[in-house]
């Protein structure tokens, strides 16, 4: 074996793009807003810039309670993709996707969206029929989607252990080559600069503890009227309400129910390594979903722990076993090391689609239930609630997402059939 | 991971242990008079409280039982653990 | 060659012989490879990631912040500290620039887990921590105690001296004293890296690697130990700090406690002419020693009064002390490595320590920053302490104690009362110290001073970022990456901190710190799998039958956990002339398969027809014994979950199947309701799926064999009906029969304890040999119960399909008041009748086998589809070639699809659109006429 040379070829990381030199101002909350988003995260931020771009509407506040883009923002496995089952996720997951290609435009910054691909392991039959049909389906909704048999994966991801010796053998995958990664940070923070320079104040530290109203919930003339902050109150036309994990908590300051659990979420890095995964691979029965991000780190994650946490920390055997599976399916990863691991707290819904629409405060807009899907879905969700707060019309893409949908049976179930669990 | 105080076996690792959800909420007498809402809500809607949770755990890979905890989801500290059928127990701060 | 005669715990009796970037060097047993390497004068050991600045050792532990190597023998291992990596024959590595590489084959070695369970869990062998064993096992507790070092002891020095004899003589005293105790594990080479809830810690033990080819065969490489203890002690010690000055990331540039480990560890004179910039007292022994071993040491102490004690003790073996002056920046060779460091005056103290003084090393303290990383993994809140220059544990977390340098206390007299109480040792009284000058950075090019050497991050970074608008350390952190190397921060945390809060006027307290994350070291992805792979990733189910048919030749699927013959080809069969072989065989003669994985629940109790009412669609109550039902369970939801067979034994007393997939599920899913909802209804549930073994014998011929091998029973069809079980015997074991048909053919179902499994299938085939008995897998059986219509539970529904939506009316009950799920089917999106329906769909070319999972469109006639998104009216669940048809078939899920009986649709496939009829779904014996034979 080959010794390795210590200075030969450019440094492997110096191409990691700096930050700019300005990213935003430290505001002074004001006493009144147009419009207050709960929630400097992704979402939160997403939102605020397309509402300066496309609508003009710059009379904005994000209230953040930690540091902007500290939440799931920071703590997710960055993964983009758009091959959901059913139309309605389609839709607005393409639409991100769509959106994702010309983000580094829009927001000058350079976000490293990087297009590698995503193989979606299949390891029994069934999950054949099921990669196929979702295959299928993605097509026809216009999604880049291939079904590819064991040696064409191998081709695609050389490092994949394709034969029989494992205990549950790949027995092929479907690919998405437009799926990719990018760098959460550079995301959020481009998000956020671009919305700060337009003139929305991005206020940090700054926790929301509860709402005025006015108007009865009953004959339907609730609103809100403003939002009781850490740092005062602060008035408000509308508010939309972008927290992941903590909506529930929102909501219940508002007397609001919704089917919305908060579980934690585990992610970890290994250390830097030179390439040898170039594309990024996902397994819901062996259970893990691992990629290579820019600097040569291992990325991976798995599912959900079982209970309801907000602590930011999951159990440690779920770990183990995302190591168990991802050696058994990169027999090379052995000798790769743990470096950090983390948790998240994600908001699931029943049928694991996000929960997007109208409350019964007529001004206050819902934004939660993404799972997994959050980051991902980072510019079209921003699109689209924009798009619902300026023109007071759901956007097309978000509508089929209402609360409503518990109560007539009319659910988007991404778990059942598409077996991707994110 | 937890160390779980199954009321039967005593304190095991919470990998033995299924997760069951919010406790205390009892099938409906009569489903067929709710509105669809009512029903709706018992089937999908649960409460996701920061703080202490009554919820309902299965000691899966023991005594096969299904018991109920009192825990806080913030630290994920169970504070109590309790039989079905009983009524939940004060536990310190456990007003949430 | 850098080795003094005279220091050191290495054998030099015996030498090793090592490859470093293609270089042969020798050491001895007791080095690490960094050791060996600074013997040899080998200070580049790799490059920085971004700016390609050669990177040196700076440390002896764990707190190197540059001294990273591949491994390339014995096995590739990417990224290890040189520091960390004990010296073994053969080893072969090199230098990394900032990425390490994956081996191309897979790890040969073996990894386990190790669970124990504790009274008192001791993190750290230093002083502080032996005592907290020791006082523990003196106890009678159960303890363990874990150190990631070699050996016991943690930074005593030799001529450290505890109850009146050498430390390391107390050591091994007490080291001895532990082993006497049965109740106690103690396990040298082996760190704590993350603290979990309820007293779990995990432990990593490096077993065979220190021991090259020497290692028996049998050990597992490394161990994690997962470790319940009711109280944890961490007595983790501390990291020396560095400060960060121009040009500080030049190799030869080390933490002082390092030099002196060096020396006093291993016999290595890291240099020559040595300076030492210090802003606190611990180098002062540092610097006496590697003067007593022959070095030329220059210190400089930031403080302007100096320790007096120390400094007599320095200046006696010849160390020159500068008080008042700090190192502003360096100097370096053509290698990059440090050949002279330029001090300058500190505040308030010498006007004149401007200066330029040549040296071969620099060793550097800012001060300690404890290792309070395992308090912090669960919790523990973290403190500004001013005269420490650092966070250290404050506040308490239940079950944890935090002891010695791990909590700031940093002389060993305190470190030995933390650990043993009033029963400490004595030792002498440590000399008067001066406070330590919390000292982030000196003055000098921001540019140049590093800040995070794995990162290239340096104080102009930090203020760019302060500039660019962060006000919250994580900001900074992620604007800047410092901390988010190898080290995760390890030594340039606190200093970031320091010089970001200072930055912005704050205090480090008030900033606060990020938060420490497990694992405290880096963990191989091999050891946390540890015996979970292959065969033991998942456990193998198998049935009692197994063996048979591997030695026949079957092609296996996985079900489940379970391994379930899919087909079993003759020679010079591919799948699909298998299948229909033994689909021809079903539907003429006679063929066997082996059900025995299906889901077997026996019920048992006075109101076992109740429950089961509660949780079919149908009625089981009214079943008569003697009688069999299928049943179809749905959840809350109305969609359906399961189905299977109920047969009633008794009156009391019923067995159910689940599908193979599900038999876990549903067992969970009534005992959740059992024991929740109605703990008042009288009913067990077993599992018994182990316990029978089940064979459909199916075709028209069946019959015949089923008389031939049981003659006792009348099989006739007036005293054995359709949907009845009768018990009877062979050779005086019990066998139970039952009229089930899952392919519309006469058919039995042969159920027998598993133990005469195997002999009673070997039996049927024999007996059946003259009738052409064909054995046949889950694929035939697929093929056999499509063309019946019959749905798979798990294939032609998703979650989303009710029983309606399965043209299964017929099996959800008017009747009863309330059943799991009846109360969703009213909802108004169950009530569309654009819903699909399961269909029958047969390709209009009678020849294209359509692919499972294939979707299903309405598209404009021209035979063109329109521009996405294209609307599809569902998909296809099932489809092959039927033998009885002689032509491909189909399931599908289509929307309104009961209505559309008769219609063309179209299904894209493979660049065409394929014309396919929508039919019933009964494309076989639509009227039933064959299950009675």
């Amino acid at each position: 074996m080959s010794t390795a040379h210590a200075t030969a070829g450019d440094p492997p990381g110096a191409h990691l793009p700096e930050h700019p030199d300005f990213l935003w101002r430290t505001p002074e909350p004001q006493r009144s807003y147009d419009v207050v988003i709960v929630g400097g995260g992704g979402h939160g931020l997403a939102t605020a810039h397309y509402l300066a771009r496309n609508h003009g509407i710059t009379n904005v506040a994000v209230v953040e309670k930690g540091w902007l883009a500290g939440g799931n923002m920071a703590r997710n496995t960055t993964l983009i993709r758009s091959n959901y089952l059913w139309d309605e996720s389609a839709a607005i997951y393409e639409h991100a996707l769509k959106l994702w290609e010309g983000l580094e435009e829009d927001l000058g910054y350079p976000i490293l969206f990087s297009q590698r691909g995503v193989l979606n392991l299949a390891h029994t039959e069934q999950d054949v029929r099921d990669s196929v049909r979702r295959v299928e389906a993605n097509k026809l909704n216009g999604i880049d989607a291939e079904w590819l048999g064991p040696d064409d994966v191998a081709k695609i991801c050389p490092i994949l252990n394709i034969s029989d010796d494992i205990r549950y053998p790949v027995l092929g995958a479907t690919y998405q080559p437009r799926a990719g990664i990018a760098k959460h940070d550079y995301v959020a923070w481009g998000f956020a600069r671009r919305a700060d320079e337009a003139g929305i104040d991005l206020i940090q530290d700054c926790e929301v503890l509860g709402f005025t109203t006015e108007g009865s919930v009953d004959d339907g003339t609730a609103r809100v009227t403003g939002v009781r902050t850490s740092r005062g109150d602060i008035a408000c036309g509308q508010v939309a309400l972008c927290s992941a994990g903590h909506t529930s908590t929102l909501l219940d300051q508002l007397g609001v129910r919704a089917p919305l659990q908060s579980h934690p979420l585990q992610a970890l890095v290994s250390e830097l390594l030179e390439p040898v995964h170039p594309t990024i691979v996902m397994s819901n029965a062996v259970h893990v979903y691992v990629s290579q991000a820019h600097k040569g780190e291992l990325v991976m994650g798995a599912g959900v722990d079982s209970y309801n946490g907000y602590g930011q920390r999951g159990a440690f055997h779920i770990i183990e076993r995302q190591m168990a599976a991802a050696v058994e399916l990169f027999p090379i990863f052995s000798r790769a090391h743990l470096l950090r691991s983390w948790a998240g707290i994600v908001d699931v819904t029943p049928d694991a689609s996000p929960i997007v629409g109208r409350t019964p405060y007529a001004n206050v807009l819902v934004n939660s239930g993404w799972g997994t899907g959050g980051f991902k879905s980072t510019p079209g969700l921003g699109w689209c609630l924009a798009h619902t707060i300026a023109t007071g019309e759901l956007h097309p893409y978000i509508a089929p997402f209402g609360i409503d949908r518990f109560v007539t049976g009319a659910l988007v179930d991404e778990h059942g059939a598409a077996a991707v669990a994110h | 991971m937890q160390l779980i105080d199954c009321p039967w076996c005593g304190p095991r690792e919470e990998l033995e242990f299924h997760y069951g959800g919010q406790a205390h909420v009892s099938y409906p007498p009569d489903p067929q008079a709710l509105t669809d809402e009512q029903w709706g809500h018992f089937v999908f809607f649960r409460d996701n409280p920061k703080g202490p949770f009554p919820e309902r755990w299965v000691h899966g890979a023991g005594c096969r039982r299904w018991f109920n905890a009192v825990r806080d989801t913030r630290t994920h500290e169970f504070l109590a653990v309790y039989p079905i059928g009983a009524a939940r127990p004060g536990v310190p701060g456990g007003d949430a | 060659m850098n080795r003094v005669d005279g220091y050191g715990r290495i054998d030099r009796s015996r030498t090793l012989r090592f490859t470093f970037d293609g270089t042969v060097y020798t050491g001895h047993p007791g080095d690490t490879l960094a050791s060996a390497l600074l013997a040899h004068g080998v200070r580049v050991v790799g490059s920085s990631i971004k700016l390609g600045r050669p990177r040196g050792i700076t440390a002896a532990w764990n707190d190197d912040a540059t001294g990273l190597v591949q491994i390339e023998e014995p096995f590739p291992e990417p990224m290890l500290l040189a520091s960390t990596v004990e010296l073994t024959d053969g080893l072969v590595a090199g230098g990394v620039n900032g990425q390490g590489r994956l081996a191309t084959v897979a790890d040969t070695a073996r990894y386990d887990r190790r669970h124990t369970h504790c009274d008192t869990l001791v993190v750290g062998a230093g002083p502080a921590g032996l005592l907290a064993a020791r006082t523990a096992a003196r106890r009678g507790e159960r303890v363990v105690l874990v150190d990631d070092r070699r050996e016991a002891g943690g930074s005593l020095a030799p001529t450290d001296r505890i109850d009146g004899r050498a430390a390391h003589r107390f050591v091994a005293d007490v080291v001895a004293e532990l082993a006497g105790y049965t109740d106690v594990l103690h396990l040298q080479r082996t760190t704590a890296f993350g603290h979990y809830d309820d007293g779990f810690v995990l432990a990593l033990q490096r077993r065979t690697d220190h021991l090259g080819s020497d290692a028996p065969g049998h050990l597992s490489r490394q161990r994690v130990h997962r470790i319940r203890a009711r109280r944890t002690v961490v007595a983790a010690g501390a990291h020396e700090r560095p400060v960060a000055f121009a040009d500080n990331d030049r190799p030869g540039i080390m933490l002082a406690s390092a030099g002196r480990e060096y020396l006093l560890r291993y016999g290595v004179l890291v240099g020559r002419e040595v300076a030492v910039f210090t802003t606190d007292d611990a180098a002062y022994a540092a610097a006496a020693d590697l003067a007593g071993a022959g070095a030329r040491v220059t210190l400089f102490d930031a403080r302007t009064t100096t320790p007096a004690h120390w400094t007599r003790a320095c200046t006696d073996t010849g160390v020159t002390v500068r008080a008042g002056t700090v190192v502003t920046g360096t100097e370096a060779g053509p290698d990059g490595a440090v050949t002279a460091v330029r001090t300058g005056p500190a505040p308030g103290g010498d006007p004149a320590g401007g200066t330029t003084t040549p040296c071969d090393t620099l060793l550097v303290s800012g001060g300690w920053t404890p290792a309070a990383h395992l308090f912090s993994h669960i919790r523990g809140t973290l403190v500004f302490d001013d005269a420490l220059g650092a966070f250290r544990p404050g506040g308490a977390v239940a079950g944890t104690e935090v002891i010695g340098a791990a909590n700031g206390t940093l002389d060993l007299a305190g470190c030995l009362a933390e650990g043993a109480g009033a029963q400490a040792p004595s030792v002498a009284p440590e000399p008067e110290r001066v406070p330590t000058l919390v000292t982030w950075w000196t003055p000098g090019d921001p540019a140049r001073q590093f800040v995070d050497l794995a990162r290239d991050a340096t104080v102009a970074d930090i203020t760019r970022a302060l500039d660019a608008g962060m006000r919250s350390v994580e900001h900074v952190k992620r604007y800047t990456t410092i901390g988010t190397a190898h080290d995760q921060g390890r030594t340039s945390g606190m200093i970031a901190a320091g010089i970001t809060a200072e930055l912005l006027g704050r205090s480090a307290g008030d900033l606060g710190t990020t938060t420490f994350r497990p694992p405290y070291v880096p963990v191989a992805f091999g050891a946390l799998a540890g015996r979970e792979r292959g065969d033991l990733f998942d456990p193998v189910r198998t049935t009692a039958v197994h063996p048979w048919h591997v030695a026949h030749g079957a092609v296996f699927e996985d079900v489940g956990q379970w391994k379930r013959p899919r087909y079993f080809p003759r020679p010079g069969e591919d799948m699909d002339t298998a299948v229909l072989r033994e689909c021809a065989a079903a539907r003429r003669d006679v063929a066997i398969m082996d059900g025995s994985t299906l889901g077997k629940i026996d019920v048992q109790g006075p109101d076992a027809g109740e429950f089961l009412d509660r949780v079919y669609t149908n009625m089981m109550s009214s079943l008569r014994v003697g009688r069999v039902r299928y049943g179809v369970m749905c959840g809350n939801d109305g969609m359906v979950g399961d189905d299977g067979t109920v047969l009633r034994l008794a009156e009391d007393h019923y067995l159910l199947t689940t599908t193979t997939g599900g038999a876990a599920t549903v067992l969970g899913h009534l005992e959740d309701w059992l024991q929740t909802e109605w703990p008042h209804l009288r009913v067990h549930l077993t599992s018994v799926t182990e316990h029978w073994a089940v064979f459909p014998v199916v075709g028209p011929r069946s019959r015949e064999l089923l008389r031939q091998v049981f003659p006792d029973l009348d099989a006739s069809n007036d005293a054995f009906g359709f949907m009845s079980w009768q018990d009877t015997a062979l050779d005086g074991v019990p066998v139970r029969l039952a009229r089930i048909s899952f392919s519309g053919e006469l058919a039995y179902e042969v159920n027998v304890d598993s133990r005469y499994g195997l002999a009673l299938w070997e039996r049927l085939v024999a007996a059946g040999a003259h009738l052409g008995i064909t054995p046949y897998g889950t694929e035939t059986m697929h093929v056999l119960r499509a063309e019946k219509g019959f749905p798979i539970i798990g294939q032609d529904t998703d979650g989303t399909v009710t029983p309606h939506d399965l043209g299964m009316s017929w099996v959800v009950s008017a009747k009863k008041d309330d059943f799991v799920g009846k109360r969703s089917f009213a909802r108004p999106e169950n009530n569309d009748p654009q819903r699909k329906h399961l269909v029958g769909l047969l390709p209009t070319d009678a020849a294209t086998r359509l692919p499972e999972g294939a979707q299903i469109v309405e598209f404009a006639a021209d035979g063109t589809l329109p521009p996405p998104p294209v609307p599809m009216l569902g998909h296809i669940t099932s489809s092959y070639l039927s033998a009885e048809l002689d032509r491909p078939f189909a399931l599908a899920l289509v929307k309104g699809g009961r209505a559309r009986i008769g219609e063309v649709v179209h299904v894209p496939h493979e660049g065409s659109l394929v014309a396919a009829e929508i039919t019933g779904h009964v494309l076989v014996d639509p009227e039933g006429a064959r299950r009675d034979g």
